[in-house]
């Protein structure tokens, strides 16, 4: 504890580059696995190789996907765009599949009833499909932001500085209060997270309380 | 109009869906497509807005072929109701009903206004208008389905089995409440059943469709029951054609008898001096006909559980089929006919409602 007191301005630190480096690519993942689950809905074909294709990146040991992304970006060792980019391939990974079963969870009845009425294409993606299909991907965002915060501490070895230096520290000075320190602030910042993404969830889907509630 | 001329509709895998189909949809009335499953009838009811093409053949909307138009531009123009509402599930019960005027651009204000309207129309409750579909039951779900197709007043109207999926007593009101809807709005109707009894209670025209897309018989419902055009459609048709067909034909004036009543709540000894000995005794309330009393299994006063219920209620002036069934359904074995409040006008036997039915001469109705 007094060590923590004692550090609080560097575990503080840690911490805000611990979530920059998880959310980030949380958020470009997303952007990314949408229109990719998007068009493996829709095509039977592309289906099969884009849910077991990006679903496999995840077996990739991360501490190797962070070697090789220098060596494929051509960026420094240290550069924390290798964490960022690694890990949105793992977003993706997590994601497209998820975002798939979402659109798939979207009645036939509903769909029709949107081409009846003249509801074509994107709009109907956006103002239809999309919308009914964030409840189910909320839940694949919650894995991946967990997912993500897990992650990013493997960076330390490395010598990217975040919550995973707490980790690498402790264990080279053979002292325990910077790992718990560290495991702790993982926790917390896994959390506050999944409680943010809950509460926008919320937010964009009225409807589903509604539903509970009747 | 809505004219079918030799539509095909063949699918890549070689189904035949529809096979030269032609028949004409008048303006105004109810066209009802049934059949058993495979025979073609929800493709046919897509492909009039285009949400399946043709292979060959032409549908036409007032003499256009809607291959013409421009299939989004068609579709808002057409109301759509489909099996188990299809409602959009996050949008609130008023912006369902506004999505196509919101589409047409309409502004909110007109739009809202619009759904509102149709609520009230459609006998839903005004606090229903910012719930989410998920908090309806079956019935008002169906309810908000027909009132979104409705909301932009398109001249023509598509339902794919719109109450195929609540239960008998709902899908009967449903169905009372679509025909007095239609009494008032006259539109251009296309209805898609497997029901034969929906069929002929709601079509002005009934079209029959095999197995592969073809037309077996089009004609009114009374016509259809009366004279089934081969086995195909008889057997489709099913029993008690004769029984069912009377339900098209408006009772004559019935030799109505007066019938002795006693008021609900009454006692014994009153039941048993209007009974004069007779085993029926019909009990009313408030001038209304609530039921059937045996006075030798009475109690000290009528109560409801002492009602037999089994008696339907005629509506004078309705059709000879209820008469009928009134008079039969009767422990008394006499029908209750009642006027359109409700009120006890009399009763009628079996017999004299048959002897109105002989006395038509013109037969079974053709």
């Amino acid at each position: 504890m007094t060590w923590f007191l004692d550090h609080l301005a560097l575990v503080g630190s840690l911490l805000l580059v611990h979530a920059w480096l998880a959310v980030v690519p949380l958020l470009l993942g997303l952007i990314i696995a949408i229109p990719l689950g998007w068009l493996a809905e829709r095509n039977r074909v592309l289906r099969p190789i884009l849910v077991v294709g990006t679903g496999l990146l995840y077996t990739i040991p991360s501490l190797a996907l962070f070697i090789l992304m220098p060596l494929v970006l051509g960026t420094g060792i240290l550069d924390p765009l290798n964490v960022i980019i690694a890990l949105t391939v793992y977003t993706v990974a997590l994601l497209v599949r998820t975002v798939v079963d979402g659109l798939s969870a979207v009645p036939e009845t509903v769909r029709q009833a949107a081409i009846a009425m003249g509801i074509g294409g994107a709009r109907r993606f956006f103002t239809v499909e999309l919308p009914l299909a964030v409840p189910v991907i909320s839940s694949g965002l919650r894995v991946a932001a967990v997912s993500n915060v897990s992650i990013v501490s493997i960076a330390a070895l490395l010598g990217i500085a975040q919550l995973g230096s707490l980790f690498t520290d402790g264990f080279a000075r053979d002292f325990l209060d910077p790992i718990v320190v560290g495991i702790v602030a993982c926790l917390v910042l896994s959390v506050v997270l999944d409680a943010l993404i809950i509460g926008v969830t919320r937010v964009l889907t009225p409807w589903v309380a509604a539903r509970s509630a009747a | 109009m809505i004219t079918f001329d030799k539509v095909t509709k063949v699918y890549p895998d070689g189904t035949r869906a529809v096979d030269g189909l032609s028949l004409d949809l008048p303006t105004g009335k109810i066209t009802v497509f049934v059949g058993p499953s495979g025979c073609g009838k929800t493709t046919s009811l897509r492909m009039i807005n285009r949400m399946i093409e043709p292979t060959s053949g032409t549908i036409g909307i007032d003499g256009r072929p809607t291959s013409s138009l421009d299939p989004v531009t068609l579709r808002r123009g057409i109301g759509y109701v489909i099996q188990s509402g299809g409602l959009f599930a996050h949008r609130t019960v008023l912006e369902n009903i506004a999505t196509v005027p919101l589409l047409l651009g309409w502004g909110k204000a007109k739009a809202y206004g619009a759904a509102r309207e149709l609520i009230e129309r459609m006998g839903l409750d005004a606090s229903l208008t910012s719930k989410y579909p998920a908090q309806l039951s079956g019935g008002q779900q169906q309810r908000v389905g027909v009132a979104r197709a409705l909301a932009a007043d398109p001249p023509v109207m598509l339902m794919d089995e719109p109450f195929s999926a609540v239960d008998p007593q709902v899908r009967e009101q449903l169905q009372d409440e679509f025909l007095r809807l239609q009494a008032e709005l006259g539109k251009t109707i296309v209805f898609v059943t497997h029901d034969i009894d929906e069929a002929t209670k709601l079509g002005d025209q009934v079209a029959v469709l095999r197995v592969g897309g073809t037309l077996a018989q089009l004609a009114p419902p009374a016509d259809l029951l009366a004279d089934p055009v081969d086995d195909f459609v008889a057997d489709f048709i099913g029993r008690d054609r004769g029984y069912r067909a009377l339900a098209f034909v408006a009772a004559p004036a019935l030799p109505i008898q007066p019938e002795a009543t006693v008021e609900l709540g009454a006692t014994r000894e009153q039941v048993a001096a209007v009974a004069a000995g007779a085993p029926w005794v019909l009990v009313v309330e408030d001038g209304a006909p609530v039921g059937w009393v045996a006075p030798e299994r009475l109690g000290a006063t009528v109560g409801r559980d002492d009602l037999h219920r089994g008696g339907t209620v005629a509506r004078v002036g309705g059709s000879l089929r209820a008469a009928l069934d009134a008079a039969l359904s009767s422990p008394s074995r006499r029908g209750v006919l009642a006027d359109d409040d409700g009120r006890l006008v009399g009763t009628v036997s079996a017999t004299d409602v048959l002897t109105e039915i002989e006395r038509d001469e013109t037969g079974p109705p053709s």
